[in-house]
C-alpha cells in the first residue's frame, strides 16, 4: 500500500514480525499436533512432547492395530465419487449457463446458489430416512450422493466463471468449421479450461475427504470414512494423545497437501465472484 | 459474473426444426444437473419440513402421528430452544467480526512487500483446508485440562494460577470455541479481503500521497471503501458457514457441559441422533433455516446483481 520504501527496521517491525506473529498462530496447533504425534507414548505425560526422541510408532500402531489403512480406502473412494459426480453434471450445465440466454436463467442460476444456503442439518434428517428407505445406508454410495449436495451447485458456480472466461468467438469459429455445440464444448471449451476442472475437483475432493456429519450419520461399520475414525479414536483412546494426533495427522494430510499444491487458482476462482460483486 | 450469453440470432433462414432445438438445448444441457439436485436436494427439503408436522420418532416407525404446528409450539416454550438460540446469537456475532477483524490485518499485512509473502500467503490458508474433527481434535488437545499447553503456557506466563478446564467449564467452554472457530475461519477473511485490497489501483495512492494524505486517512478514504463490497459478502457468506458448521462444536464438547455449548443446528441434530425425535429434531431445524433466511436474503439480493 505504501509507495515509498519503508527502511528495512521499519519493515521488520511493522509487516515481518506481526506477520510471523499470526502465522505462529495459525500454524502452531497444528505443528503441536505433529509434535505430539512423533513423541513417544510412554514420555509424552512425563516430558512432554518433543523432537529429540522422535519415533514413528503412534504412526504404525495405528494402521497396524487400529486398522486405519481401511479408513482411508473408504475416504477415497467417497471423495474420489463425489468428485466424478459433482464434476460430470455441472460440466454441461455450466456451459449452458455460461453460454446462453433463455428465459428462467436467473432463477434457475439463483437456485444453485440457494442450495449452498440451506443448513446442512435441514438435509440430513430427510438424507438418512431416504437411505433408510433405499436400503443404501452404510454404503458409499449413500456418502457420495450427500456430499453431491454441495459439489454439484459448487462446481457449476466455479465452472461458469471459468468458462466465462474463455472468449465465445472460440466456439463460434468451431461451429463455423462444422462442429455441433456439443463438439464445440468437448473438443475446444473443455480443454481449455481443464486447468480449472481440476481446481474445481480437487476442492470437491477436500470437502468430501474432510466431511464429518455426513459420514458419521449416513455410515456405520462398513464404511467408515477418515474423520469418522478420527472421531472413533477419541472415544476409543481417550488420553493416548500421541495415537489421536497421529490419527489427526493422518486424516489431514491428503486435503492438505493438495490444497497447497492448488491454492493460488482456486482462490483466484473463489474470490473472482466476489471482488466484482 | 459477466454476461456472456450468444447474442440472439434471428435469421429467417433457420429451419424451424434447428431453431426449436437450438430453444431446447440449454434446457438439455441443465436438466442433469436440475433433475438430481431436485431428487436430493429439494425433495429431502420438503421432506423435512413434512416431518416437522408430524410426530415422528424412527424407533416408532409406524407412528407418524399428524400434530400440525405442535412441534413448533413445543419449541417455543422449551427452555434449551432459547439457550441454543442464545448460544447461537452469541456465537455468531462474536465469531463473525473477530474473524473479520483477524482476517483484515491479516489481508493488509499480506498486501506489503516482504521477501517470504508468497509463503505466508500459502501456508496462512492451512485451518480452513483441515477437516473440522482434525480441528476439534487437535484444540481438545491444546484445551486439555491436564497436559494442555493452553494451560502450561497462561500458567508460566503468570496469566493464571491453576490449571483451568477450559471445555469441561460451563463458563469457559462456548469462549473456547469461539476462539477455535476464530481460528478456523479467519484464513477465509484474509484471502478474500486480499483478493480486494488488490483489485484497489495503485493510482489512487499515488495521487493521495502527492495531495499529502496520511497513512491512517489513505486506508479510511481509499482502502476501506475499495474492500467494503468483499468485506460485505465475506461477512454474509461466512455467517451461513458458521451456522452450518455445528461439526468442531459436536466433536468437542457434543454441546456439553450441560447445555453451555448447544446451539440451534446441534440441538436439532442431538434431537434427531440421540433421542431420534425427527419429528421435533426438523422443526428445529426448519426454525433455524426461517432465523438464517434473513441473512441468505441479504446475500442473494447482492449477488442477484451480479448474476444478471
Amino acid at each position: 500500500m505504501a509507495l515509498h520504501k519503508p527502511s528495512l527496521g521499519k519493515r521488520l517491525l511493522t509487516v515481518d514480525l506481526p506477520m510471523l506473529a499470526i502465522l505462529t498462530f495459525t500454524l502452531g496447533p497444528y505443528l503441536w499436533m505433529f509434535l505430539t504425534s512423533i513423541s513417544r507414548e510412554s514420555t509424552l505425560f512425563t516430558e512432554g512432547p518433543s523432537i529429540w526422541n522422535a519415533t514413528i510408532e503412534n504412526y504404525t500402531r495405528l494402521f497396524n492395530t487400529v486398522g486405519f489403512g481401511d479408513n482411508l480406502l473408504d475416504s477415497l473412494i467417497v471423495a474420489s465419487g463425489t468428485v466424478l459426480v459433482g464434476l460430470s453434471l455441472s460440466v454441461t450445465a455450466a456451459y449452458a449457463f455460461s453460454r446462453f440466454n433463455f428465459p428462467g436463467k436467473r432463477l434457475l442460476m439463483l437456485q444453485f446458489l440457494l442450495i449452498n444456503m440451506f443448513p446442512l442439518v435441514l438435509l440430513i434428517l430427510p438424507l438418512f430416512v431416504l437411505m433408510r428407505v433405499l436400503g443404501l445406508l452404510d454404503t458409499h454410495l449413500a456418502l457420495i450422493i450427500a456430499n453431491s449436495t454441495i459439489a454439484i451447485p459448487f462446481s457449476i458456480w466455479m465452472m461458469v466463471s471459468y468458462m466465462n472466461g474463455i472468449p465465445r468467438s472460440l466456439d463460434e469459429a468451431a461451429m463455423t468449421d462444422g462442429c455441433t455445440r456439443m463438439q464445440a464444448l468437448v473438443r475446444v471449451v473443455l480443454p481449455l479450461c481443464l486447468p480449472g476442472i481440476i481446481a474445481t475437483g480437487i476442492y470437491i475432493f477436500i470437502t468430501s475427504w474432510n466431511e464429518y456429519l455426513y459420514a458419521l450419520t449416513l455410515g456405520g461399520r462398513n464404511v467408515r470414512t477418515i474423520t469418522v475414525a478420527v472421531q472413533t479414536l477419541i472415544g476409543e483412546y481417550e488420553v493416548q494423545w500421541g495415537l489421536l494426533t497421529a490419527g489427526g495427522i493422518v486424516g489431514a494430510m491428503p486435503a492438505t497437501v493438495l490444497f497447497l499444491l492448488v491454492q493460488k487458482r482456486l482462490i483466484s476462482g473463489l474470490t473472482q465472484g466476489a471482488v466484482k460483486g | 459474473m459477466t454476461d456472456a450469453s450468444l447474442p440472439p440470432v434471428q435469421n429467417a433462414d433457420v429451419p424451424p426444426a434447428r431453431a426449436l432445438s437450438r430453444r431446447i438445448l440449454p434446457y438439455a444441457m441443465l436438466s442433469p444437473a436440475v433433475i438430481v439436485t431436485l431428487a436430493i436436494v429439494f425433495f429431502p427439503m420438503v421432506q423435512t419440513a413434512w416431518m416437522s408436522l408430524h410426530d415422528y420418532v424412527l424407533f416408532r416407525p409406524n407412528d407418524f402421528e399428524w400434530v400440525g404446528l405442535g412441534n413448533f409450539k413445543a419449541a417455543l416454550q422449551d427452555e434449551v430452544f432459547w439457550i441454543s438460540l442464545r448460544h447461537t446469537i452469541i456465537w455468531m456475532t462474536t465469531t463473525i467480526p473477530a474473524q473479520l477483524l483477524l482476517g483484515l490485518v491479516t489481508a493488509l499485512l499480506l498486501n506489503q512487500p516482504f521477501p517470504w509473502r508468497p509463503v505466508a500467503r500459502a501456508l496462512i490458508i492451512i485451518p480452513w483446508a483441515l477437516p473440522s474433527v482434525v480441528i476439534a481434535l487437535m484444540w481438545v488437545w491444546i484445551y486439555d485440562s491436564n497436559y494442555g499447553i493452553a494451560n502450561e503456557f497462561l500458567l508460566r506466563l503468570g496469566l493464571i494460577q491453576r490449571a483451568i478446564p477450559w471445555l469441561a467449564d460451563p463458563d469457559t467452554a462456548l469462549a473456547a470455541i469461539i476462539l477455535t472457530l476464530t481460528w478456523q475461519g479467519f484464513p477465509f477473511f484474509a484471502v478474500m479481503i486480499l483478493a480486494g485490497l488488490q483489485s484497489i489501483p495503485r493510482s489512487y495512492y499515488e495521487a493521495a500521497s502527492i495531495d499529502g494524505a496520511s497513512t491512517w486517512n489513505q486506508f479510511r478514504y481509499i482502502t476501506l471503501p475499495g474492500i467494503s463490497g468483499v468485506m460485505m459478502t465475506a461477512v454474509l457468506l461466512r455467517m451461513i458457514w458458521v451456522a452450518n458448521s455445528f461439526d468442531v462444536i459436536f466433536v468437542m464438547t457434543g454441546g456439553g457441559p450441560g447445555y453451555a455449548t448447544y446451539t440451534l443446528p446441534l440441538y436439532a441434530f442431538v434431537k434427531a441422533r440421540t433421542n431420534l425425535d425427527f419429528g421435533y429434531g426438523s422443526a428445529i431445524a426448519v426454525l433455524f433455516t426461517l432465523l438464517l433466511m434473513v441473512v441468505v436474503v441479504f446475500y442473494l439480493k447482492r449477488t442477484g446483481k451480479a448474476v444478471s
